[in-house]
């Protein structure tokens, strides 16, 4: 991606909503709770200074059926919450996808269950990539780990919603959200590379009208909706799989580990080297199509491997399901808005290798 | 700066534009100069990363701290202590720095406290960086200003030019800014007391109100 020249400090809030604006997104519809507030406070300010709309709706669930609304008119949308918000959204995230309809879904994670805690988390993992909503459904759920990332990983999501007709999420968590870090936005802003002939934005008398719409009412109809869709899904595990590898190639553990975590195990990986413990990392920045491939190949070479995660243990259980038993999984993990120090993670790693070197 | 320093000095400034890192500083500073020193962490807008960060450091080197009641916890609760306003009790050697919330939407916390700072000499230090988004021109950076000032009851006396991109700053970025601050307090009539940069780049930055600080506010695989 061609950036610009000049860096600027943002919050990885505000990153996410820049992003979005220069993605071509002028509609966002939201409702404030922390720690992404920051994202819908920057589009109220900036969506009226650009001809856009910024809507605060009456709860998340309005927000997540207005989002549906634009997506079915075809234009670029985005909603934006945490963790309890997203559980009050998933209905319409259920729609969304029955609808085959693209639109930006951004999650910036905090603790739970319940109302839990404003601190930073990872346990949304099981929803964001299993059940963001009712029935047979996946949405593309990506995890960045840079505030840069964010920003790119915004357009990247866009143009694959568009392109695949489906919801994609950004999955942050509190930390990503609030820190401020240098980023380049692309110099221009970015076309929308689809056309979207079923967009329901009027049809002027010059076609037949468009339907969009989740309610099938022949059973054998809504399969082969559900059947079309889930080939999509097979293309897409296919080609959209993405991951960053860290010293993986002759590493004897490979933590797996993703967003602001895998930031802190790459120091810990770093520190483990020092001392002589071929460490490595894989951190999926797809989770939902996660980079299966990637981990099966690391588990031909490495002898164990460790999901490190802001949970009790969730991401671990794709990262098992991709290890098929080859090799032992480990996992460690904080919860509740703790976040793991790079010390405790090598604390860890030496003890799964039987200490330094 | 620290030389003239009076006995209550306020923080204020764009949000995210280093307040925090800033205001601890300063403390610091105070505290080696042998001083005593309250750091009052008045924000009400920020869930993370805020001076509250910093008790248990600050606490081992004698700096006293008040917080929000619920600073750093899970209730997301903006609730001032009425601690706060021992501070306008304390002895006339006894150094005060508020580090408020950013914007006007920080500095409305501010505004109870105006008639008590009014009552004795202070400085209210208004904090710009040339490498936040949506203050990159100075003209933008004044009209904040003039917001926070109207949300406090309290008119800035100076400028603090901390450009800055986190641990990344390079000479040149702080050298490229220099112009920036002086266009700053130019076009708002109020001095520039203060240019901010990391120890090592500051001596090599020609400019006489250069501050050299140390990064305090970090992230966890930074620290």
């Amino acid at each position: 991606m061609n950036h610009l020249a000049e860096r600027v400090l943002m919050k990885g809030n505000e990153a996410l909503a820049e992003a979005a604006i220069k993605s071509g997104c002028r509609h966002f519809f939201g409702y404030p709770i922390t720690p992404q507030t920051e994202v819908a406070a920057y589009m109220a300010k900036r969506m009226p200074k650009i001809g856009g709309t910024y809507l605060q709706a009456e709860s998340e669930i309005a927000a997540i059926n207005m989002v549906l609304g634009a997506a079915s008119a075809g234009v670029r949308v985005m909603t934006s919450s945490s963790s309890p918000g997203i559980s009050l959204k998933t209905e319409g995230i259920s729609y969304i996808a029955g609808s085959d309809l693209p639109c930006l879904i951004i999650n910036v994670q905090r603790g739970g269950p319940g109302l839990g805690g404003i601190q930073p988390s990872q346990a949304d993992y099981w929803q964001a990539t299993r059940a963001t909503g009712h029935g047979d459904f996946h949405i593309l759920v990506f995890a960045p780990s840079t505030i840069q990332e964010m920003v790119d990983l915004v357009y990247t999501a866009y143009d694959k919603a568009d392109e695949y007709r489906m919801p994609a999420m950004i999955l942050a968590d509190g930390m990503l959200g609030q820190m401020m870090e240098p980023v380049e936005f692309p110099e221009k802003e970015a076309e929308q590379k689809i056309e979207k002939p079923w967009a329901t934005n009027g049809h002027q008398n010059k076609r037949v009208h468009n339907i969009t719409n989740s309610l099938y009412l022949d059973p054998n109809e809504l399969e082969r909706t559900v059947v079309e869709r889930f080939k999509r899904y097979e293309i897409i595990k296919e080609k959209e799989p993405m991951a960053e590898e860290y010293l993986v190639d002759d590493a004897d553990i490979v933590l797996v580990s993703f967003g602001a975590t895998s930031r802190i195990v790459k120091s810990a990986v770093n520190s483990a080297r020092e001392k002589g413990i071929k460490a490595g990392m894989i951190r999926p920045i797809t989770l939902w199509p996660f980079p299966e491939k990637t981990i099966q190949k690391a588990a031909d070479t490495a002898s164990c491997f460790m999901s490190v995660e802001m949970s009790m243990g969730q991401m671990v259980d794709d990262v098992r399901l991709a290890v098929n038993g080859k090799k032992p999984v480990y996992f460690f993990g904080r919860t509740g808005g703790v976040i793991p120090s790079p010390a405790e993670v090598l604390e860890q790693i030496e003890k799964m290798m039987g200490g330094a070197k | 700066m620290i030389q003239d320093i009076k006995r209550i000095t306020i923080i204020t400034g764009h949000y995210g534009s280093g307040k925090t890192n800033f205001a601890v500083n300063l403390a610091v500073d105070l505290c080696k100069g042998k001083k005593k020193v309250v750091l009052v962490d008045l924000d009400i807008v920020n869930p993370y990363f805020r001076s509250a960060d910093f008790k248990e450091k600050l606490g081992q080197m004698g700096i006293e701290m008040i917080c929000p009641t619920y600073a750093n916890t899970n209730l997301d609760i903006p609730a001032l202590g009425a601690d706060i306003y021992s501070v306008f009790q304390k002895e006339d050697d006894c150094f005060v720095i508020f580090d408020v919330g950013g914007d006007d939407a920080g500095a409305a916390a501010l505004g109870r406290y105006a008639k008590l700072i009014c009552e004795e000499p202070f400085d209210m230090l208004y904090v710009v960086n040339r490498y936040r988004y949506l203050t990159r021109q100075p003209q933008e950076a004044l009209q904040i200003l003039r917001e926070i000032e109207t949300a406090s009851r309290l008119s800035a006396t100076g400028i603090v030019n901390n450009s800055n991109l986190g641990e990344q700053t390079t000479e040149q970025d702080v050298l490229t800014a220099l112009e920036y601050g002086q266009s700053v307090a130019s076009l708002s009539g109020i001095p520039l007391v203060a240019t901010t940069a990391e120890r090592k780049i500051a001596a090599k930055v020609p400019e006489a109100t250069i501050y050299p600080i140390d990064l305090y506010v970090l992230p966890p695989w930074e620290k």
